[in-house]
């Protein structure tokens, strides 16, 4: 009994992670109707980043989340301007053949810098330290500070649409490119801050990741796709709904590694293909782009 | 060829020069092409192989993604479904080289209940989804002990055979797989329903509109580009004599689909054909360069994509006027007008969407 409640919180640690990775990719999609085939390359490279830093300078992964997490909003800036600005043009294709075109690029060119093998951030004392609640349920303190950062993430992120002014253009540009872009909405503008805020949190989620486990250069796929099976899951434009989603995907892995050690993935999957086919808007539907 | 109307008000051609003149010449290849293992050596006889494989998954995605408005990059769970499809036979005694019509029909079957799921989502999520049902595949099969598990399994019916042999009677089931598709996909897009598939690739609202089954059309063109990827799938078990789920479940496969089509020129018939060749060219040349290939690849699938959307095909026949495959329908007005007034027939070729 007591293993599968372990699970079930495990997999409730594991959420959050997922969740962090899955705001960015709702905020784009929210923005822009399509998905960044690259989400999870780019959370990669964020760890190769900080890996590269860490080697080189010292101390623990922590410091450098000041200089990669600015690092890769700037980078997701950029590549609005210089590359998806222009593919949105295209067509609805385009943007997704760009970003695939990205990911395999990235994907090989750490392939080529890196090699295959499996990296890890020592986070020190951090990695390994960890509150017990009883002889079989601990709480890895790490694990707990994820959760925590990406429930306040999703939260700021929540606020920071309600609240600010960049945050109501961007949903205003959600609901209706033309009538916000007749009010005086900076749509340019307001595609590349998405980007940027995007790219910010998946290189939180990167980094968070690369100190939890272990990562490659091609493990970006993965986390595209459980971004991706959170956001469906939730409910797509809500963050709530996708916070909830990453907790269920979660819960699911975890529970279905402790079924089958190999079936943790496959048993993910499944339960985003129940909802694909018994609830298809998520479980919590909205009626807007990002509310 | 000249279908006039009792009142002659509309004159619609369907052939034209360049297109009797690609016909005359893809029919020459093909002849040539089936000739040529008596006369050249096993090794091209083996990478014309490969090249096969390569087409067939470039018109297969193509027909899907060009035509149907659908990127999906999960197609290698057909491909994957297809090559266990041909081992799980030859284990249970059909010869691997008929076991691959079995295979195709079979992945085409499954792709039925799939599409079902898929079409639940659109746009990017397909993609992704896509993605996901094809990763269910890899992770189901993996398990399977009977076909290998995670390790995968060798194809063993064939080796009573002569290699030389094997080689070349691979090669014609490749052959055979790529002419029938190309002719298939030909004469689909000829027919009314290629009209209405075009159609719904242009404007999906107006194809609805005018009385365009527009779910059906989709589904029917997912599952035959499903079986398009399960003859390249069948070939590839037979070429290699041996599957490893990990390999043939691999979403590099879709990356090379992609690619293809998109130098090619996507949503063109010719495309994907100038598109497996160069991509074949390409790999031939920066094999020996391990991953270097790969990421020349996407470096040119992102610039393709940006700044010559209608890739290389597209660029030599912007208004596909010079198209080699007489799919379109070119209709000639004779109505209030002293001379003919030529109008675009509903396919104008607008490729690069």
């Amino acid at each position: 009994m007591m293993m599968w409640i372990n699970a079930i919180i495990q997999g409730l640690l594991l959420g959050g992670l997922y969740a962090m990775f899955s705001c960015g990719l709702s905020l784009m999609f929210g923005v822009m109707r399509f998905v960044n085939l690259a989400h999870g390359d780019f959370a990669v490279l964020s760890a190769y980043a900080a890996y590269v830093l860490v080697e080189h300078v010292g101390g623990t992964p922590l410091w450098t989340f000041a200089i990669v997490i600015p690092a890769s909003a700037l980078v997701g800036f950029l590549l609005q301007r210089l590359l998806l600005d222009r593919a949105l043009i295209g067509g609805a294709l385009s943007p997704l053949l760009v970003t695939f075109g990205l990911s395999i690029l990235i994907e090989n060119l750490l392939q080529q810098g890196f090699g295959a093998n499996n990296e890890s951030l020592f986070a020190g004392s951090l990695s390994y330290e960890s509150w017990k609640i009883n002889n079989s349920i601990y709480l890895g303190r790490l694990q707990v500070i994820v959760f925590v950062i990406a429930v306040a993430l999703i939260a700021g992120l929540q606020l920071f649409l309600s609240r600010s002014r960049p945050g109501r253009n961007m949903r205003a540009t959600a609901d209706s490119r033309r009538a916000a872009s007749l009010s005086g909405v900076n749509e340019r503008r307001v595609r590349a801050t998405a980007t940027a805020i995007a790219l910010a949190t998946v290189a939180i989620g990167g980094l968070f990741l690369a100190m939890r486990t272990s990562f490659t250069p091609t493990s970006g796929a993965s986390d595209l796709i459980f971004a991706f099976e959170s956001v469906i899951i939730g409910g797509l434009g809500n963050l709530w709904g996708t916070l909830l989603g990453g907790l269920i995907l979660g819960v699911a892995q975890t529970v279905g590694s402790q079924i089958n050690p190999a079936d943790g993935i496959l048993a993910g999957h499944l339960v985003f293909l129940a909802i694909l086919a018994y609830r298809p808007q998520g479980i919590i539907a909205s009626k807007y782009a990002l509310s | 060829m000249r279908a006039t109307r009792p009142e002659s008000l509309a004159t619609v051609r369907r052939y034209s020069a360049p297109s009797l003149g690609g016909l005359g010449v893809a029919g020459l290849v093909i002849v040539v092409l089936a000739l040529l293992p008596s006369f050249v050596g096993e090794s091209l006889v083996n990478r014309l192989t490969q090249l096969f494989s390569l087409l067939i998954l470039a018109v297969g995605w193509n027909l899907l993604a060009g035509y149907g408005g659908m990127v999906s990059i999960g197609q290698q769970a057909f491909l994957g479904l297809s090559s266990y499809a041909v081992l799980y036979l030859s284990l249970h005694g059909v010869l691997a080289w008929w076991g691959a019509p079995l295979a195709i029909l079979f992945a085409g079957l499954v792709s039925v209940p799939i599409s079902f799921l898929a079409f639940r989502l659109r746009g990017s999520f397909f993609a992704i989804g896509t993605w996901v049902i094809a990763d269910v595949c890899l992770l189901v099969v993996a398990q399977i002990e009977m076909l290998g598990g995670g390790a995968g399994a060798s194809l063993n019916d064939l080796n009573g055979y002569d290699p030389i042999t094997v080689g070349d009677v691979t090669y014609w089931v490749g052959l055979a797989i790529v002419v029938a598709t190309l002719v298939g996909a030909a004469l689909l897009l000829r027919s009314r329903f290629g009209l209405a598939l075009i159609s719904i690739r242009d404007d999906e609202r107006a194809a609805e509109a005018t009385g365009v089954n527009v779910a059906r059309t989709k589904r029917i063109v997912y599952v035959l580009s499903a079986a398009i990827c399960a003859g390249a799938g069948a070939l590839l078990i037979l070429e290699n004599l041996e599957v490893q789920p990990d390999s043939t479940f691999s979403v590099q496969y879709s990356a090379f689909m992609i690619f293809m089509v998109l130098v090619g020129g996507i949503g063109t018939f010719e495309g994907p054909i100038v598109g497996a060749i160069f991509f074949f060219a390409l790999q031939q040349w920066l094999a020996s360069y391990g991953v270097w290939y790969l990421i020349i690849l996407g470096a040119v699938a992102v610039t393709v994509t940006l700044w010559l959307p209608k890739g290389v095909w597209g660029s030599v026949d912007p208004h596909n006027r010079r198209s080699l495959v007489p799919l379109r329908h070119r209709v000639t007005l004779h109505r209030n007008t002293e001379s003919p007034h030529e109008q675009e027939g509903t396919e104008t070729g607008r490729g690069g969407e």
